[in-house]
């Protein structure tokens, strides 16, 4: 065979346009760097990530952590951070329930239900999730009731100052409460091992469901009871204009949660829908025809399956709900996007920093999510001969 | 054999219960106890929903006046006037007011093109394809900004309104896509530098929200210039949304490229085709057109996506609804809900007819594959 001139040889071509590759990435890089490092010194603004201890001098809404005026912007940082992750774990509990029950619902056998569930994601699927979060904040919450008149259910309170709970107080002993409830948990646990053990040898499992019900609420409350009830509630109380004590979120909370909860619930839905159309209807009759009753069919068959489809998508949609948390930015709810890389950014000039933290923050989120992804999708794949 | 009948008897009407209306309630709504409660359950929200909205948006509206006295009758339903009063502000932004036939034009220019382009089979489509990509956007500029040809300069500054919002959708999916299909080259590429640096371009735009993409195109991405070079916000955003949207768009396009069979390569390589003869000439065309729904869905996305401008100061549709509700003129408890309704309802057109249109691609593509 005659020998290749070099530059026809695809092993060297390959290696010259990756090295070309390299030193064209390198080099904007350095540009860019050398560049920035230019400007922030004309700009004489500080770099390095010393800023973190300083004090931050500003105050924040709604805190989950201890926080004032005189914390440092670290724990500014911390404090958006949990608040971020309470909306993003607040929205995706709800967006999960309403999106199941929609997507169901659209398969449902009652014309009038699954329409309602059609109009319900095509609505909410096609308005921008900014305008939602807007409508809710401005058009509704706003104009609910001061907090002389709010409005009440069972013992929460609603007005245009946000919702209150009363706080659950635990008193000494409680701790047991705790203790007990973790134990019925692990006795669960143990019950549903032994009755599938039992399953394989003799074909009939042990009962689970009322034992394992008596055990989450029984042995809790027994030792409640015996501890002598060491619980109180801090009911929100009316002082001058404003309410004091129990729980609050604040109304941008509440708009986020809603506006999130609502907007991907409709996308949940449809991932739900194609889901159950995806398994197919012989398995349903296989099942039944091996004598399996209908919630059976249901949960051992029909679902599993159904999962296996359903929960890729499902974790990005939550994946996206938690990054669409940061257009808080445009209600000053205060997480990541608004206080760190709003305020903070704007009081310290650090732009490179902030931003850099913050977007690692989003970042990491995500690629721990597609980790996790890929590890339970390699536990369930089918496998195939 | 007197007992046998010699005739038919007269038939006899199906039970009244399951033929037409009737039969189709009972077999749609009320089918079983749960069936019939669930429906009354439907009903009740349709009752709690449906007439106060009819009568919030219809009857008790204001649909004239010029000022907020109009709005400020008792039970006053939705502001139409608000709506009627700033719509010129909604379109066009604060875009010079004798100017705005250049904005007509190129909306009317582009929609004709668009809408001649999906009618489908048509003489000179592939004209009208190479005007659409090329020649349109150069005149849509050139119109937009003016400057030149005897145009008066319109500034990036004074954009705004439905206009801005469709400047940075159309760039951002018109610019991402060679980006987006150089990326899923490099992601499905041999060398591993090249699918290196692409997987790690693709999952760091994926991984950020765009709102933190937005501020780095605002905040740094002046810093990453030499010194003294400042550009306009308009452009800066422009970047910011274009490289995001490209790792959408290389991820739709790697699907396309998926789902090629390794024979069109096979095939293509027996025929003496190199790299980018194979894929310019074979594979592409395929790809391409595998994921024309896909590119709808991320235009639809970014779309949507777009009103997060507003957060950094440029006033898009939404921006400039909003922008207006801080007019003291026009300030009614009404005015809020009316602007975001209407902005709303003409989202809700836009992507609602756009995703029935992706839908429609999608089945009409599949019937291709199903012939074959």
């Amino acid at each position: 065979m005659r020998k290749l001139v070099i530059w026809n040889d695809p092993r060297y071509r390959a290696w010259f346009f990756q090295i070309l590759a390299v030193l064209l990435v390198g080099g904007f890089f350095a540009t860019v760097i050398a560049n920035t490092v230019d400007n922030l010194n004309q700009l004489n603004v500080a770099s390095g990530f010393g800023f973190l201890q300083h004090t931050a001098g500003f105050g924040i809404s709604q805190t989950l952590i201890e926080y004032s005026e005189a914390s440092t912007y670290g724990r500014a940082f911390l404090v958006a951070l949990l608040n971020t992750l309470l909306v993003a774990g607040i929205g995706i509990v709800f967006a999960t329930v309403l999106g199941f029950l929609v997507g169901i619902a659209r398969l449902s056998s009652n014309w009038l239900v699954a329409k309602l569930a059609t109009v319900y994601i095509e609505t909410f699927r096609n308005i921008p999730l900014l305008l939602q979060i807007l409508f809710w904040y401005t058009a509704v919450l706003s104009n609910l009731p001061a907090p002389r008149d709010s409005m009440q259910f069972g013992g929460m309170l609603l007005n245009r100052r946000g919702l209150y709970a009363p706080a659950p107080v635990g008193e000494p002993g409680f701790e047991y409460v705790m203790l007990a409830f973790a134990v019925a948990l692990l006795g669960i646990i143990i019950l549903r091992r032994l009755s599938e053990r039992k399953r394989m040898h003799t074909g009939a499992g042990l009962p689970v469901l009322f034992p394992g019900l008596g055990l989450v609420f029984g042995v809790p409350l027994l030792v409640f009871w015996l501890a002598g009830s060491p619980l109180h509630f801090e009911v929100p109380q009316l002082r001058g204009f404003n309410f004091v004590g129990g729980l609050r979120a604040v109304p941008e909370l509440l708009a986020l949660v809603f506006a999130l909860s609502i907007y991907t619930a409709s996308f949940i839905a449809e991932i739900v829908r194609s889901g159950i159309q995806a398994v197919n209807w012989g398995q349903s009759e296989a099942a039944l025809a091996l004598g399996l009753r209908r919630p059976e069919v249901l949960r051992l068959v029909v679902v599993p399956q159904a999962l296996r489809v359903i929960i890729p998508p499902l974790t990005s949609q939550f994946l996206n709900l938690t990054k669409n948390s940061s257009l808080a930015a445009a209600l000053a709810y205060p997480e990541l996007a608004s206080v760190f890389a709003g305020t903070v950014l704007n009081q310290t000039g650090q732009a490179v920093e902030v931003l850099a933290i913050t977007m690692a923050v989003y970042l990491s989120l995500s690629l721990l999510t597609s980790m996790a992804m890929n590890f339970y999708n390699s536990r369930i794949a089918l496998v195939e001969r | 054999m007197s007992f046998v009948r010699k005739s038919y008897l007269p038939e006899t009407s199906p039970p009244l219960l399951s033929v037409g209306v009737l039969g189709w309630l009972k077999a749609n709504l009320f089918s079983s106890v749960g069936n019939t409660l669930l429906s009354l359950l439907g009903l009740y929200m349709l009752w709690v929903i449906v007439p106060p909205l009819i009568e919030w948006a219809l009857l008790d509206a204001v649909w004239q006046g010029s000022g907020r006295e109009a709005c400020l009758v008792e039970n006053a339903g939705a502001c139409w006037a608000f709506v009627a009063a700033k719509f010129g502000q909604f379109m066009y932004g604060r875009y010079t007011f004798e100017e705005r036939w250049r904005v007509d034009l190129v909306f009317l220019v582009g929609a004709l093109t668009v809408g001649l382009l999906m009618i489908g089979r048509m003489p000179g489509r592939r004209y009208l394809a190479v005007f659409g990509l090329v020649i349109y956007p150069v005149l849509a500029y050139f119109m937009l900004t003016g400057g030149a040809f005897g145009l008066v300069e319109v500034e990036t500054s004074l954009w705004g309104g439905l206009l801005l919002t469709f400047v940075v959708a159309s760039v951002g999916i018109v610019v991402s896509l060679p980006l987006g299909v150089f990326l899923a080259l490099g992601r499905r590429s041999k060398m591993p530098v090249m699918r290196t640096l692409s997987v790690i371009y693709i999952e760091a735009w994926r991984g950020v929200p765009l709102i933190t993409v937005l501020f780095m195109a605002s905040v740094m991405l002046p810093l990453f210039l030499p010194p003294g070079t400042n550009f306009d916000k308009l452009l800066r955003v422009l970047i910011g949304v274009t490289l995001f949207s490209s790792a959408y768009m290389a991820e739709v396009v790697r699907g396309g490229l998926q789902a090629i069979p390794r024979g069109q390569y096979e095939a293509a390589s027996a025929l003496g085709l190199g790299y980018w003869r194979t894929n310019l000439l074979i594979i592409m065309p395929q790809a391409l057109r595998l994921v024309i729904p896909g590119i709808v869905n991320t235009f639809i996305g970014l779309f949507k996506d777009t009103t997060l401008v507003m957060i950094v100061g440029l006033f898009d549709f939404l921006g400039s609804v909003q922008v207006n509700f801080s007019d003291a003129n026009w300030a009614t408890p009404q005015t809020a809900a009316s602007g975001y309704a209407f902005a709303a309802l003409v989202f809700w057109i836009i992507c609602f007819g756009m995703s029935r249109y992706s839908m429609r691609l999608e089945s009409r593509l599949n019937e291709g594959t199903r012939r074959a």
